[in-house]
C-alpha cells in the first residue's frame, strides 16, 4: 500500500507555495532486481492537486521523474487555512490522496 | 464525495452526456488523459510533435533553474517558470532521454506559470521547457545539464 | 554492466573535454546540491520512521514506546545529541543504531539478525532501521551535539576510535585520517571534510548522517557510512554495530560536540 505523501504549504503574500514529496518507485522497466529479473516499468502517470476542492493543477508525468517524486507549484489566491489536496495516480491504477492545510508564512 | 457524485451524475443523466458535453474528463480523479503520443516518442522531435507543437519559438521569458553539472543524474532537480502571457501549460523535456518527455503541467487552473521537480538524466542533455499559451504557440528554451561520473554512483 | 560503462565512458569525456577548476565544479553543483536540501526525500523516511516507531510490532507485538536511549523510555527529544553513550542495562557504549537494536531485540523480540541482514535498505526492500535512526535524529533538531565522556567506558571507546581513525591498516596502508586528515581532498567531485578541524567535524557530525543519499535512493547511517568507508579502504567488512564502528562513532560524535543539529542530511 502506498505510503502517506508529505506536503508543505505556506503563504506568501496570496500565494501557498507548495511543496510535496510522494513514496514512490518511479520504475522505468529497465533495471534488473537482486535475481537479475526486470522490473516491471512502474510509474506515476498523473498527479491532481486541488484548491479548496477546485483543480489548480493537472500534472502528467513519464518514467523519467526521479524515485520518490518531488512537486513544486505555487497556488494563487490562497489564505492561510485553505486546504491543498493532492492526488496521484500510477500506471497500475494506483491512486493516492493527501492534503494539507495552507499555513500563515512564518 | 464519491456518492455525492454520482447521485449528481444520475439526475445530470449519466457521465456519458457529461463527457460529450465537454465538462467531465475521462480517468480517475478528472485527471487529463495520459499523452501516450508524447510519452512514448523516442525521439526529441517526435515528443514535441506528440505535444501538438508544429514549430517552436526560442524565447527568454522562460527561465530554467537546474545544475550546470548533475551530481546524481537519478536525482535533477529542475525547476520551470515561465513569463509567456497566458501560459496553458509546461512540459519538460530531456532531449537525450531514451523517451524525452519527461512531464506536463497544466497550469491553467490557478497556479502561477511554474514547477519544480526532479529528473532522471541518463546522460549530459539539453532540459527543454516547453510552453503552450492560449493563443496556440508553443514556446521554448534550454539549458545543458552535464551528467559527471556522480550519475552512476 | 553496458550503462555503467556507458556512464563511464560519459564521465571521463567530461572531465577530460571540460577539466573544470574545483571551484567551479562546486559553483556548477550548488543549486541542485540547495534545490534537494530544501526538499530532503529523507523527510519521508522520517514519516515512515516515526510510524515503526509507535506500532506495535514483531513477535511480543509492543512499539518502542519503552525503548531508553538514553534520556529515559520512549524519549526521543535529544537522543541523538548525546549517543554514543554508555548504558549500565548492557553494561556498553552504544550508538544509537546499536541502541535501537537492543530494543527491537528486547521489546520486540526482533531477531539481531534479521535487523543486521535487512541493516542497509535497497530498491526492492526497504530498511526499517534507516527510517527509525532518520526519525529519532530528527528529534534533536536544532538542539546541539553533547556527546558524554564521563564513563570510563565511554573514554576507553573514545580512545579506541582515536586510534582507529589513525592507524593505517589494509592493502592500500589507509588510514581514515589519509583522506579526512588535511584540507582540500576528493574523491572524483565530492569534497572530503577535514576531520581534525573543529568546525568541520561539528557540521559533519550534527548534519552528516543519517542522510539521504540520492545515488543509493534511501537514507543511509553513520553505520553505513563507516562500513562503507571501511571498504573504500579495502579492509574487511565493518560489523554492524560493532565494538569498531562505535569506537570511531564515539570518537567524531564526541568531537562534533558544540555542533547544531540539523538531521537527516542530503549527500550525493
Amino acid at each position: 500500500m502506498a505510503e502517506p505523501m508529505r506536503i508543505r504549504a505556506t503563504l506568501q503574500g496570496d500565494v501557498a507555495d507548495v511543496r510535496i514529496l510522494m513514496r514512490h518507485p518511479m520504475e522505468t522497466g529497465q533495471r534488473k532486481d537482486a535475481k537479475g529479473e526486470i522490473v516491471p516499468v512502474h510509474f506515476i502517470q498523473n498527479v491532481v492537486v486541488t484548491h479548496n476542492g477546485k483543480t489548480v493543477l493537472d500534472a502528467q508525468w513519464s518514467q523519467a521523474v526521479s524515485r520518490d517524486p518531488f512537486l513544486g507549484i505555487r497556488v494563487k489566491g490562497a489564505k492561510a487555512g485553505d486546504k491543498i489536496a493532492v492526488t496521484w495516480t500510477d500506471n497500475r491504477g494506483d491512486k493516492r490522496t493527501d492534503e494539507a492545510t495552507v499555513a500563515a508564512a512564518s | 464525495m464519491n456518492n455525492r457524485r454520482r447521485s449528481f451524475l444520475a439526475i445530470a443523466g449519466g457521465a456519458g452526456a457529461l463527457a460529450a458535453a465537454g465538462l467531465l474528463k475521462p480517468g480517475a480523479a478528472q485527471a487529463a488523459t495520459w499523452n501516450k503520443q508524447g510519452f512514448e516518442a523516442k525521439a526529441y522531435t517526435d515528443a514535441v510533435k506528440g505535444l501538438g507543437a508544429s514549430s517552436l519559438i526560442e524565447t527568454k521569458d522562460i527561465a530554467i533553474t537546474a545544475p550546470d553539472i548533475a551530481e546524481n543524474g537519478a536525482v535533477v532537480p529542475v525547476a520551470i517558470t515561465s513569463k509567456i502571457p497566458n501560459t496553458q501549460s509546461i512540459s519538460i523535456i530531456a532531449e537525450k532521454n531514451p523517451f524525452p518527455l519527461a512531464a506536463t503541467f497544466d497550469v491553467a487552473g490557478g497556479v502561477e506559470p511554474y514547477a519544480s521537480v526532479r529528473l532522471k538524466l541518463g546522460q549530459t542533455s539539453n532540459v527543454r521547457a516547453v510552453v503552450k499559451a492560449a493563443d496556440g504557440k508553443f514556446y521554448t528554451a534550454a539549458k545543458e545539464v552535464k551528467v559527471t561520473v556522480g550519475g552512476c554512483g | 554492466m553496458e550503462t555503467m560503462r556507458g556512464c563511464v565512458a560519459a564521465a571521463v569525456l567530461v572531465l577530460f573535454s571540460a577539466p573544470l577548476p574545483a571551484q567551479n565544479a562546486a559553483d556548477g553543483l550548488a543549486i541542485g546540491r540547495q534545490m534537494l536540501a530544501e526538499d530532503n526525500p529523507g523527510e519521508l523516511w522520517v514519516e515512515r520512521g516515526k510510524r515503526l516507531f509507535f506500532e506495535k510490532r514483531g513477535p511480543k507485538n509492543a512499539s518502542l514506546e519503552a525503548c531508553d536511549l538514553g534520556q529515559g523510555p520512549g524519549k526521543v527529544e535529544g537522543a541523538f545529541a548525546q549517543l554514543p553513550r554508555y548504558f549500565a542495562d548492557t553494561d556498553k557504549v552504544q550508538d544509537l543504531e546499536s541502541r535501537l537494536m537492543t530494543c527491537m531485540v528486547t521489546l520486540q523480540g526482533f531477531k539481531r539478525e534479521d535487523i543486521v541482514k535487512n541493516r542497509f535498505g535497497t530498491l526492492d526492500r526497504d530498511s526499517d532501521m534507516e527510517a527509525l535512526v532518520s526519525f529519532v535524529g530528527s528529534k534533536s533538531n536544532g538542539m546541539k551535539m553533547a556527546v558524554p565522556l564521563a564513563h570510563p567506558k565511554e573514554r576507553e571507546a573514545f580512545k579506541a576510535g582515536e586510534y582507529l581513525f589513525n592507524r593505517r591498516s589494509g592493502p592500500l596502508d589507509f588510514s581514515c585520517a589519509t583522506c579526512h586528515g588535511d584540507e582540500g581532498k576528493r574523491v572524483r567531485l565530492q569534497d572530503l571534510p577535514n576531520m581534525t578541524d573543529a568546525k568541520q567535524v561539528q557540521h559533519v557530525v550534527a548534519t552528516g548522517w543519517p542522510a539521504y543519499r540520492g545515488t543509493q535512493a534511501t537514507v543511509r547511517t553513520m553505520q553505513h557510512r563507516l562500513y562503507d568507508c571501511n571498504w573504500q579502504m579495502r579492509l574487511p567488512d565493518l560489523g554492524y554495530t560493532s565494538e569498531m564502528s562505535i569506537a570511531l562513532t564515539s570518537y567524531l560524535n564526541h568531537r562534533g560536540n558544540g555542533g547544531e543539529i540539523h538531521l537527516p542530511g542530503v549527500r550525493r
